[in-house]
This record gives structure tokens, C-alpha cells and sequence, in this order.
């Protein structure tokens, strides 16, 4: 049995594992066993699950790979995230893989999947093209012959045909992730410094890289431990940190902010594993039909998802609220078109809700901290002052 | 020659005229009761539009012209002003900036506010978020979402045209039935569709008129005049039908006669080097970028950009007996709709039939769609086809990101190298 510093130093570790040695290795121990590498944001992971594979999360080289070739991909105009992947894709890293997708976000991870294709890698490289219309007979038929594809595309890789029982059991393991994670936000939320945001996020971006089955264990444990009171509360103000759903920031940069006085109470780093709201149905004869209703009626909000009619702002503005939240740290990727030109709507709300808030840009590799922690200290101040 | 000039005039003129009368349209839109819906160029409705005779508007081409009349910096900076990133694609900025100076359009008319917002996002995702921008700036509007599928797979499959159809019928139609207080007439938008398909086969004569030598226009500087109507608010009309006809007439009699491209700097006397490019044009500096391509004698045959609004030369037609079925086609096959292999295929194919010397990228800050992949892209080209290949980088419409004396270095050596590649081929065909 681990302890919880040895737990959360094993996520930090796999968490920026690159060469994702422990999935491969999971994969060796049976020729049944396939890997599927998926870009940010959302993927049901349920469905590889239940095909005998496991759905890798590839968030980007951040700033631990040095990026050789990827440059050469890139111009200097466009998100550092997909020259990291390409470089991954073009070293060792992502050998071993069987398939990869990519779900629709932004049109740099559009036509990253077909760069994949043209160099080559996986057996197949998807753009997975979520519906944008909610109605279960029209985007819900779509969604479901798209998963149906990549069902199709394990299924002749390693044979395996998902029944229904299958799919069943990955759902209700899913569904237990899912609680899980949302319990230790729950504590963070009003005892935020039992466990840190660069181990929360350590702890949740782990679980990409690792069966779910482990992660529940690991994310068990951690809940059990956060049960009791321990570390000390400081005087520091609780922000939503927003815009981080792609592109990571580096680990320096949520330090800075943690460290300039403020509590990360609640982000949208591993936005992918708390997209679905709630537990997907898992005692159906027709498990792929909960899974299509989840994504069409319990999607978190983002800025993947045409919002009319359940603005994003009024969205993040309840959160805040519900959460009691002193501020909001808007934090996105520098080129990303995204998170970007969703800001100053969401600001705008934010003024008009009365809530304050600040932004910063980043790239993963981003080295320097400096501003960005005075920048976090003097909000935390001015909130601090004026409260 | 003077014939050749009184005829060349005559399909200009008529695209000022149709492009006049549009604008006074839609400057008396309040007036005539006539319903505005603002959509993008790349996979439009616009015969559905015209079906309900409402009256299209293209935020691109606003911005577009923003551009061209050197107004663009000022709206984007304002854009900037209310918050809006550097980073982010310029096109939506220039628009919104229009938007908070009084939305007064190319014409120095106001454009009316839009009634609907049609979001046919084919082939972009920013387009998404522009409208979501929109949306907010004009509060209340109506909004019809269609998502176009990506041809991810390099094809079009029954499941994506059933989901295209099926959104066509339960939430474009309602909405602009409900909008416009018409019912939808499948007739009538069926009979436009004859129109837009003798347009269409007109406008692929026209660009496949560069595969002469020497090539009788530049099928991306002038191309993007010619694209106009049938990529906007024209196709499908009696208009661009007569327009094609005089263009392809013109056109029909410089090649008789021999002659180079028209530019507006003079007729091109020597087609030194025949181009393919890839990526939107600069705006901004639009006359100046395209001279250096005339001074060097560089003509471009086939461009990728003249191909956002349709792939025709790949056999695609509007259809009159599926209208609803040729419009779900349309919309996923135009150019940023396609995946990146198919996107290489399709400019290697260029680069053999047009019988090209080169390949040259511009590549756009503001547009990911476009650029993101475009250096590999560049790299199987020039090892598909063997030619030289170049690359440049600038905006559409942000003057920042245009600096005429890198961006004319760059192509002056460009031009060199494939000056001495010819020069290397001759000798070898002599020897
Ligand atoms: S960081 Fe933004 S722009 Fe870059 S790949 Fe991700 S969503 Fe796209
Ligand atoms: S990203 Fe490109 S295609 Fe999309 S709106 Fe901007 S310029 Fe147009």
C-alpha cells in the first residue's frame, strides 16, 4: 500500500511520462490489449475501454521535450501544442500505438489528424467531429455512427465486438472516475489547501496514461486521505482558473499562482475527464444510446461547443458563484483561437456579475513566471483589500 | 487589342453593377421588408437564402474590403480594445471592429443588422466562435446552426449527407421559414440550381483556361474577381450566369489572340513563370503584392484559394433533382473542408496539369484553417512533383503582418531559383 506522497509523486511522474511507458507496458501483457492516443479535450474513453484498449491522453510535450522537429512543422504563428505531438509522433513516443483521434476543437488539431496520416501513424488517425446540433435524431444519429467508425476500427485490430454488457461495465467504471474526481473537488472547494492544485492536477492527468480501473485505486486513496484534516489554511483568496482545456500550462505557471496567494478551487485543465455532468445510465440494453444522450444533454461547457442558448458565460459565472470563488484567472494558450475569442464575452459577464478577474497568456514551454506571479499577487491583494 | 480591352471592361463593369445593386438592396433592407442573414463564403446556402428572397450578407468579404480600402487596422484595433487577443484570426476582428464604427459597408452604405445568423461553419472552427461574438453584439437575433462534417476520412459519406440534410429540413428551413414568413418553395430552389450549375461549369472553363500557354489569366490575383459571384450572393441567379458567360467570352478571345493576364499595372507581355499557390491572398497590400508576381512575370494557374467555395473542377454541380442533397455535398466539399492528404493531392494535380514551374505557399497568421499543416504540405509537394517550392508569410487584413520588403526579397529569390532551374532544364533537354 502507498502512501499519499508516494501516490502523488507516481502521478507526477506519469503524468509527464512522454514515452507513456506504463500504458505500453500495459499493453505487452496481452496481444488483445490496444492503445488509442486522443488529443484534448473530450473523448468517451468508455468505448475503447470496452473494446480492451486504453484511451491515452497526449496533452502536448509541455516544457520537458526539447522540440527538435516539430519547429520545422510549425509556423511561429500557431499554438505550440500540436509541434510537441508531431514531435512524439516523429521520435519514439508514440510507437506502439494502434490508433489515434482527434476530437474536434480547433483546426490545428483538425489537420494534425491529417498530418498523422500522411506520416503514417496508427493503424488509424481520426478527426472525431463531435455534433454541433443537440437533438438526439439528428446530432444523436451522427454522434453514434461516428463512434460506431472507431468501435470498427478496434474491432479490426483486435477482434474485439463490444456487446452491450461490455460497454456496461466500462460506464459504471467511468461513472466512478467521474464521482471521484468531482468529490476531491468538492473538499478542495472549501479546504483547498489539503491537497495543492499542482498535485490535483498531477493526480488527474495521470489517469490518461493509466487503465481506470488503477486510477479509481489511486484516486480513492487520495479522497480517503483529503477525508481528514491535515495542512494549514492560509490567508489566501480562491479563484477559478478558465481557458487551460487544450494546451497545458506548465507546472511553473500553477505554481506561481498558487503561490502569489491564490487557491485554484476549481479549472478546466483536465476539462475531458469531468465533461459528462452526472453518471451515464449504465443498466441499459443499449449502452452506446446513454452515452450519445450524456454528450447531448450533460456536456460541460466549453469552447468547443457552439453555446446558443446556454451561454458559456452565465455557465462560468455559476460556477463561480455556487463555488463561492473570490476571482477569476482567465489563462489560455497563446494563437488559440478557442479559448481566446471566447474571452471577452466571459469577461464581460464576469463585470457584470461583479466578479473580478485578470488573464494571462502562456505558451507550455513558457519558462518565465515573474509576471505572471506578480500579476496573480497584486489580484489576490486587491481582492484581499477591497472584500 | 482594342477589342480585347472594350470586352475584358464589359464583365468588370457588370460585376460593379451587380455588386452596387446588392448593397442598395441591402441599404434599403428596412425599408423593402426584406430579411438580412449574415453567412460565411465557404460551403453557403445562398440559393436557400435567395429561395426565401432574403438577402445575404458575408462578414469575410466586409472585412475583405475593409482590407482593400485600408481600414481594417483601425477596426481591429478596436476589436482590441473591447478585448479581443492579437492572436486570434483578424477577420473577426476587422468585423467586429466595422460593427462598433456603424457597420457601414464596402460601399459607404450602413448594412442592416442581421435578422438571421446562419452558421454554416464549413471548413473553419473560428467561424463558430464568430458567431458566438456576433451573437452577443446583436442580442435577441435569431441563429440556425448547420455543422458540416469534415471530410476526415478523404470522402463524403451517406451518414454525413443524411446529418447535413436532416439539419437542413429540421432547423435551417424552420428557421428561415420563420424569419422570412414564407414558406419554403422546393421548386423554386431547384430551378435556381440549373442556374448555379451552368454558372459552375462556366467558372471551371474559366480557371482551366490556365492550362493554356501562355495562360490567358492569373487565376488567383484575378481569380478572386472571379470567384465573386458565384461564391457569394450570386449563384443560382440569372446574373451570374450572364456575368460567366462575358467573362468566359473574354477570356475565349485572349487566348485566340495569345494574350497574357490583364493586372492593373498592364497586360503580362511574357509569361516567364507559371505558379500554383496555396493559401488567401493579402488584402491589404493587394495591388502592391500581386505587382511583384507582374514584374517578375509570374503568372498563377491555379490557386487553392479560388476553391474555398467549391471544388468544382473535381466534378461537383448543384443539382436541381436533389437540391437539399447537392447543398449537403456542397457545403463538405469545398477546399478547407478537405483533409490534409486530400488537399495535397489536389494542388499536386495542379502543379502537373497546369504544367506549373513552382509551388508557393502564403501562409496567414489569422488562419489556422488554411495554415496549420502547411509546411508538410509544402514538403510532399516538392517531393510528389519535383518542383521548386516557396513560402511566404502574411495577414489578410492586419497591415502588421505585411512587410512588403521581406516578403519581396523572399520571392525575388524564389523567382531566382527558378529562373536557374530553367535554365538547368534547357540545357539538359538540349543535351
Ligand atoms: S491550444 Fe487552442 S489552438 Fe492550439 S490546438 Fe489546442 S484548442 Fe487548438
Ligand atoms: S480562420 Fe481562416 S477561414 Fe476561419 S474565419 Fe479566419 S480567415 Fe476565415
Amino acid at each position: 500500500m502507498k502512501t499519499i506522497p508516494e501516490i502523488l509523486n507516481h502521478c507526477a511522474e506519469l503524468s509527464f511520462d512522454l514515452n507513456f511507458s506504463k500504458a505500453k507496458l500495459w499493453k505487452s501483457e496481452s496481444p488483445e490489449r490496444i492503445l488509442v492516443g486522443y488529443l484534448p479535450i473530450y473523448l468517451p474513453r468508455e468505448i475503447v475501454h470496452a473494446a480492451g484498449g486504453l484511451a491515452v491522453g497526449i496533452m502536448g510535450a509541455g516544457d520537458r521535450k526539447q522540440i527538435i522537429k516539430g519547429d520545422a512543422y510549425y509556423q511561429s504563428y500557431i499554438c505550440h501544442l500540436p509541434r510537441g505531438v508531431i514531435e512524439m509522433a516523429l521520435d519514439a513516443s508514440l510507437d506502439h500505438f494502434d490508433g489515434f483521434l482527434f476530437p474536434s476543437i480547433c483546426d490545428c488539431v483538425r489537420n494534425l489528424s491529417g498530418m498523422f496520416k500522411i506520416i503514417n501513424r496508427g493503424k488509424f488517425a481520426r478527426y472525431f467531429d463531435y455534433p454541433q446540433n443537440f437533438s438526439p435524431q439528428v446530432g444523436g444519429v451522427f454522434y453514434r455512427q461516428l463512434i460506431q467508425t472507431i468501435l470498427d476500427d478496434m474491432e479490426k485490430i483486435n477482434g474485439v465486438k463490444v456487446t452491450p454488457e461490455m460497454l456496461n461495465n466500462s460506464i459504471s467504471l467511468f461513472n466512478l472516475n467521474r464521482r471521484l474526481i468531482e468529490k476531491i473537488y468538492s473538499i478542495k472547494q472549501n479546504y483547498p489547501w489539503r491537497l495543492s492544485a499542482v498535485d490535483t492536477y498531477h493526480l488527474l492527468r495521470a489517469g490518461l496514461s493509466i487503465p481506470v480501473e488503477e486510477h479509481n485505486d489511486m484516486l480513492t486513496a487520495v479522497l480517503n486521505f483529503l477525508k481528514d484534516d491535515s495542512g494549514q489554511p492560509q490567508d489566501n483568496i480562491r479563484v477559478i482558473v478558465s481557458g487551460s482545456f487544450c494546451e497545458q500550462p506548465p507546472i511553473g505557471l500553477i505554481k506561481s499562482i498558487e503561490m502569489s496567494g491564490c487557491y485554484i478551487i476549481d479549472d478546466d485543465f483536465m476539462l475531458g475527464s469531468r465533461w459528462i455532468m452526472g453518471d451515464i445510465n449504465s443498466e441499459t440494453d443499449d449502452p452506446l444510446n446513454e452515452i450519445v444522450h450524456a454528450f447531448l444533454e450533460r456536456s460541460q461547457f466549453s469552447s468547443a461547443i457552439y453555446d446558443v442558448g446556454n451561454p458559456k458565460g452565465k455557465r462560468l459565472v455559476e460556477i463561480a458563484k455556487r463555488k463561492n470563488a473570490d476571482g477569476i484567472i482567465f489563462c489560455a494558450a497563446s494563437f488559440c483561437d478557442p479559448a481566446l475569442l471566447d474571452r471577452p464575452e466571459m469577461q464581460k459577464v464576469c463585470d457584470e456579475a461583479g466578479i473580478p478577474h485578470i488573464n494571462f497568456q502562456f505558451h507550455e514551454n513558457t519558462g518565465q513566471f515573474k509576471v505572471i506571479k506578480e500579476q496573480a499577487g497584486t489580484f489576490a491583494d486587491s481582492i484581499k483589500l477591497w472584500a | 487589342m482594342k477589342i480585347e480591352k472594350a470586352i475584358k471592361e464589359k464583365s468588370m463593369i457588370l460585376q460593379k453593377e451587380m455588386l452596387a445593386k446588392q448593397f442598395k438592396e441591402l441599404s434599403l433592407a428596412r425599408e423593402s421588408g426584406k430579411k438580412v442573414v449574415y453567412t460565411f463564403v465557404p460551403g453557403n446556402l445562398t440559393e436557400l437564402i435567395l429561395s426565401f428572397d432574403m438577402l445575404p450578407v458575408y462578414p469575410e468579404i466586409n472585412a475583405l474590403q475593409s482590407g482593400m480600402r485600408k481600414k481594417s487596422a483601425a477596426y481591429i484595433k478596436d476589436a482590441e480594445k473591447i478585448g479581443h487577443s492579437e492572436d486570434v484570426c483578424t477577420y473577426v476582428k476587422c468585423d467586429i471592429g466595422m460593427m462598433l464604427n456603424g457597420n457601414i459597408g464596402p460601399t459607404g452604405e450602413k448594412l442592416p443588422a442581421p435578422d438571421l445568423l446562419l452558421l454554416s461553419y464549413t471548413g473553419c472552427f473560428t467561424f463558430l466562435k464568430w458567431f458566438e461574438n456576433l451573437e452577443r453584439l446583436y442580442p435577441g437575433v435569431e441563429v440556425a446552426m448547420l455543422h458540416t462534417p469534415y471530410q476526415e476520412d478523404g470522402k463524403i459519406t451517406a451518414d454525413q449527407i443524411d446529418y447535413m440534410v436532416k439539419q437542413l429540413r429540421e432547423e435551417v428551413i424552420p428557421k428561415m421559414e420563420k424569419v422570412s414568413g414564407k414558406k419554403f418553395d422546393y421548386s423554386r430552389l431547384s430551378q435556381m440550381m440549373i442556374n448555379s450549375e451552368k454558372s459552375e461549369d462556366l467558372l471551371v472553363k474559366i480557371l482551366e483556361s490556365a492550362k493554356h500557354k501562355p495562360s490567358p489569366i492569373d487565376a488567383y490575383f484575378a481569380g478572386v474577381y472571379y470567384i465573386g459571384p458565384m461564391f457569394t450572393a450570386f449563384r443560382g441567379t440569372e446574373e451570374a450566369v450572364n456575368y460567366y458567360n462575358e467573362l468566359y467570352l473574354e477570356i475565349q478571345e485572349r487566348i485566340k489572340l495569345g494574350l497574357g493576364p490583364v493586372t492593373p499595372e498592364g497586360e503580362i507581355k511574357e509569361e516567364k513563370f507559371r505558379l500554383v499557390v496555396e493559401g488567401p491572398p493579402n488584402w491589404t497590400n493587394f495591388r502592391e503584392f500581386w505587382k511583384i508576381f507582374y514584374d517578375a512575370g509570374a503568372v498563377i494557374v491555379a490557386s487553392s484559394y479560388t476553391k474555398v467555395g467549391g471544388v468544382f473542377d473535381l466534378g461537383f454541380r448543384h443539382n436541381f433533382r436533389e437540391p437539399l442533397e447537392s447543398l449537403a455535398k456542397y457545403c463538405m466539399g469545398c477546399y478547407t473542408n478537405m483533409n490534409l492528404p486530400q488537399r495535397v493531392d489536389l494542388l499536386s494535380k495542379y502543379v502537373k496539369e497546369y504544367q506549373a514551374d513552382g509551388f508557393l505557399i502564403n501562409s496567414i497568421k489569422s488562419c489556422n484553417s488554411f495554415s496549420a499543416g502547411q509546411l508538410l504540405i509544402m514538403r510532399e509537394i516538392e517531393q510528389k512533383c519535383g518542383v521548386p517550392v516557396g513560402f511566404i508569410e502574411s495577414d489578410l487584413v492586419d497591415p502588421r503582418y505585411f512587410s512588403y520588403a521581406n516578403i519581396k526579397n523572399r520571392l525575388e529569390s524564389y523567382f531566382q531559383m527558378l529562373e536557374q532551374r530553367k535554365i538547368i532544364l534547357g540545357q539538359e533537354t538540349e543535351a
